[in-house]
C-alpha cells in the first residue's frame, strides 16, 4: 500500500526534501545534523517517559500510587524533576578533584549517546551504517566504566570509591557474557553490521517471522544477553553498586543537582541503547511480528518493542530482590560464561545440520540441558523445615 | 584529509605528553585514556575501522581500567603528599630526557631523509570485517591459536601471581 | 612538504620518544608500564600507516600485525600489573627507587 510506504519512510523523505534547500558546501554537515538531531530529541524524551512510568509502575507493584500530583495521573512529573535538578545547589566536596568531578557525568552521557549511532530504528533509518557496527557499540559501551571510576575516585570519599570498585567489577564481569551472547548472532548472520543483521531476520514463513529469538540458540542468547544487559546498566536485581538501602548512592553519592540528573540520564540511556541492541539482534529490529501487520511503520514497531522492554525492566525491578556481590560474580563467571560458550557450540551445530526438525531437537538439548544442570548446581540445597516463630519477650 | 590527521595527531600527542608528565598518577592514566581514543581516531582516519574499534575496546575499556585498579590498590596517602625532589633535575631525569630526545632525532632524520615522499597517494582502502575474519581463519590461523594460548597463559599467570598467598601474610 | 605517510611516521616517532622518556624518568612502577604501552601504540601506528600507504593494502598485513599487537599488549599489561601488585604486597611501595635491591 503506497500510503503505508510513505508513512514508513516519512523521516528519510523529509530529510531528503530538506537537503534540497542546502547549498553544496554545507551538505555533509547539515546531513549529519539532520540525522543526529532526532535521536538527541527522541531518546531523552523517552528517558523522561521512562522515569515516570517506572515510578508509577513500581508504586503499583508495591501497592501504592506513584506520583500523581503533577499533571494528569502524574505524567508531568519529569518536568518537575527536571526543574528541581536544574535549580538545586551544586555541591562539590572541598577535597574532591574538581576537573575529574566535572568530567565524569559528561563522559558517561557522551558514551551513552554515541552508542545510538549504529542502531537501526526503522527501514533506512540508521545514522551511520558502519561495517563493524556491533564492535563499535561494544567499544563505546566500554567507555562507561572509565566514567564510573572517574566519578567514584574524584569524590574522595570511602563510600563512593567502594561503590565505584564494585560497579566496575560488576560491569567488566558482565561484559564478557554480553559480547559472547551476541557472537551467536554474528555467526548466524555473517556480518557485524546491524542493518544486515536486521535484514537477515526479515522473512516470514506462514505469517511467522524469522527472528533469531525463535530458535533454541537465539532464545538462550536472548536470555543471557538480557541478564548481562541488566547487569551492565546497574539495574535491579544487579544494582548493588547503587543500592539505595545500603551504600546510599554508591559512586555518585557526592553529586547533586544537574550532574546527578546527568548520571541518571546516562544510566537510562545506556539501558535503552542495550535494549535497542537486543531488539536489533534477536527480535528482528524494526520488523513486524506477523506478515499481515507490515503496513504499520517500521519505527512504530521498534518503539513498541522498546516500550515492552522498559515494562519488563520495571517489572523485574519491582519483583526480584537484590543480588549480593559474591552471588553476582558467581552468576557471571560460573553460570553465564559456560552457557554462552555452549550457546556458540549449539549455533555451530545448527548451522552444520541441515534443515529439518532434527537440528531443533539437538540444539535445544545442547542448550537447555546444561542450563538446568548448571542452575541447579548454583543453588544451595535447603531443607524445608517446620517454621519456627520467635516472639519478642 | 591531512588536516584532520594533523589535528587528531596533535590531540593525541598532547594527551600523551600530559599522561607521562603529570604529577597525580590518576590524572596520568585518565590522560592516557584520552590519548588512546585519539589514536583510535587516527586509525579511523587512516581507514582501519576494525583496528580502531578494537583499540577502544581493548585499550580504553580494559588496559586503562587495569591500570586504574592497580593504582587504586597501591596508592597510599603519604606517597602522594611526600614527593621530595619533585621536578628536581636528577641524573635520572636528565639522562632519560637525553635518551628520548636522541631517539626522536635519529628516527626523525631517517624518516625525513628517506624516499617516503615518492609514493603516490592511494584511496583509502576499505577493509570489511569479513575480510579480516577470512584472513584470521585462513592465512593467520596459527598466530590466532598461539594468541589464544598466550592470553590463557597470561590470565592464569596474572591470577596466580597476584593472589595473596595462603599461610604467609 | 611532507607526505601524509611522513606525518604518520613523525607521529609515531613522537609517541615512541614520549613513552620512552616517561618509562625512563617516572618513579611509579605503574607509570613506567604505561610508558611501555605508549611505545607499543607508537609501533601500531607505524604498522597501520605503512599498510595504508602501501602498494598492496588488500593483503591486510599491517592490520593483522596491529590486531595481534593489541592483543599481546593487553596480556602484557595484565601480567605486568599483577607483578607490580605482588611486589607492592611485599615492599609496601611502588616507588622504583626504593625497590632497587634484589634482596627480598
Amino acid at each position: 500500500m503506497p500510503w503505508a510506504q510513505t508513512l514508513d519512510q516519512i523521516f528519510p523523505l523529509a530529510k531528503h526534501w530538506l537537503m534540497g534547500f542546502v547549498p553544496f558546501q554545507l551538505r555533509t554537515f547539515v546531513s549529519a545534523v539532520l540525522s543526529v538531531a532526532p535521536v538527541l530529541l527522541v531518546f531523552p524524551l523517552l528517558f523522561a517517559v521512562t522515569t515516570v512510568l517506572e515510578r508509577k509502575g513500581l508504586g503499583r507493584i508495591q501497592n501504592r500510587y506513584g506520583p500523581n500530583r503533577v499533571g494528569p495521573y502524574g505524567f508531568m512529573q519529569p518536568i518537575a524533576d527536571g526543574l528541581k535538578s536544574l535549580t538545586k545547589e551544586d555541591l562539590v566536596p572541598r577535597d574532591a578533584d574538581q576537573v575529574v568531578h566535572l568530567l565524569a557525568p559528561i563522559v558517561l552521557v557522551l558514551a551513552a549517546f554515541l552508542s545510538y549511532a549504529v542502531l537501526p530504528i526503522g527501514r533506512n533509518m540508521v545514522i551511520v551504517n558502519l561495517d563493524a557496527g556491533l564492535l563499535y557499540f561494544f567499544a563505546v559501551g566500554s567507555m562507561v566504566e572509565l566514567a564510573v571510576f572517574m566519578a567514584g575516585w574524584s569524590s574522595r570519599s570511602k563510600y563512593s570509591l567502594l561503590g565505584a570498585m564494585r560497579a566496575i567489577a560488576q560491569m567488566i564481569s558482565y561484559e564478557i557474557p554480553l559480547v559472547l551472547a551476541s557472537v551467536v548472532v554474528i555467526m548466524m548472520s555473517g556480518s557485524l553490521s546491524l542493518v544486515s543483521i536486521v535484514d537477515k531476520q526479515s522473512g516470514y514463513t506462514a505469517t511467522l517471522p524469522h527472528w533469531f529469538v525463535f530458535t533454541p540458540w537465539g532464545l538462550m542468547g536472548f536470555i543471557l544477553f538480557m541478564i548481562a544487559a541488566t547487569a551492565e546498566s546497574n539495574r535491579s536485581p544487579f544494582d548493588l553498586p547503587e543500592g539505595e538501602s545500603e551504600i546510599i548512592a554508591g559512586y555518585y553519592i557526592e553529586y547533586s543537582g544537574f550532574k546527578f540528573a546527568l548520571f541518571f540520564l546516562g544510566e537510562y540511556l545506556g539501558m535503552l541503547a542495550t535494549s535497542g541492541l537486543a531488539i536489533t539482534l534477536f527480535l528482528g529490529g524494526w520488523a513486524a511480528p506477523f506478515s499481515f501487520l507490515t503496513w504499520v511503520p517500521s519505527y512504530m514497531w521498534f518503539f513498541s518493542k522498546l516500550l515492552l522492554f522498559i515494562a519488563v525492566f520495571i517489572w523485574i525491578r519491582g519483583t526480584l530482590p537484590r543480588l549480593r556481590m559474591d552471588q553476582l560474580m558467581n552468576l557471571a563467571w560460573k553460570f553465564m560464561l559456560p552457557m554462552t560458550l555452549l550457546n556458540i557450540v549449539a549455533a555451530g551445530v545448527w548451522n552444520l545440520m541441515g534443515e529439518g526438525w532434527g537440528r531443533w531437537l539437538v540444539c535445544a538439548v545442547i542448550v537447555f540441558g546444561p542450563f538446568l544442570v548448571l542452575s541447579g548446581s548454583l543453588k544451595k540445597r535447603q531443607r524445608l523445615q517446620m517454621r519456627t516463630y520467635r516472639y519478642a519477650e | 584529509m591531512t588536516i584532520s590527521l594533523i589535528l587528531l595527531a596533535a590531540i593525541a600527542i598532547a594527551a600523551f605528553a600530559f599522561a607521562m608528565f603529570m604529577k597525580n598518577a590518576i590524572h596520568c592514566v585518565l590522560a592516557l585514556a584520552v590519548g588512546l581514543v585519539g589514536i583510535a581516531a587516527v586509525y579511523l582516519d587512516l581507514g582501519a575501522q576494525f583496528v580502531g574499534f578494537a583499540q577502544v575496546l581493548v585499550y580504553v575499556g580494559a588496559v586503562s581500567i587495569l591500570a586504574v585498579f592497580a593504582l587504586m590498590t597501591t596508592q597510599r596517602g603519604d606517597d602522594q603528599r611526600a614527593d621530595p625532589g619533585r621536578r628536581q633535575i636528577t641524573w635520572t631525569s636528565l639522562s632519560g630526557t637525553a635518551v628520548a630526545v636522541g631517539v626522536f632525532v635519529i628516527i626523525l632524520l631517517s624518516v625525513l631523509s628517506s624516499g617516503m615522499g615518492i609514493r603516490r597517494a592511494v584511496d583509502t582502502p576499505t577493509v570489511s570485517a569479513v575480510e579480516i575474519g577470512d584472513a584470521l581463519m585462513h592465512g593467520y590461523a596459527l598466530p590466532l591459536e598461539v594468541l589464544g594460548l598466550m592470553l590463557t597463559a597470561s590470565m592464569v599467570g596474572a591470577v596466580i601471581i597476584a593472589m595473596p598467598q595462603k599461610g604467609k601474610k | 612538504m611532507m607526505t601524509p605517510l611522513a606525518y604518520c611516521l613523525v607521529l609515531s616517532a613522537t609517541l615512541f620518544s614520549i613513552g620512552l622518556a616517561g618509562a625512563l624518568i617516572r618513579r611509579n612502577a605503574i607509570l613506567v608500564l604505561i610508558g611501555i604501552e605508549l611505545m607499543l601504540n607508537a609501533a601500531n601506528v607505524n604498522f597501520i600507516a605503512f599498510w595504508r600507504y602501501s602498494a598492496n593494502p588488500l593483503a591486510l598485513t599491517g592490520v593483522m600485525f596491529a590486531v595481534f599487537s593489541i592483543g599481546i599488549a593487553a596480556a602484557e599489561a595484565a601480567v605486568g600489573l599483577s607483578i607490580i601488585l605482588a611486589v607492592y604486597r611485599h615492599y609496601k611501595t611502588t616507588d622504583m627507587d626504593r625497590i632497587s635491591f634484589l634482596k627480598g
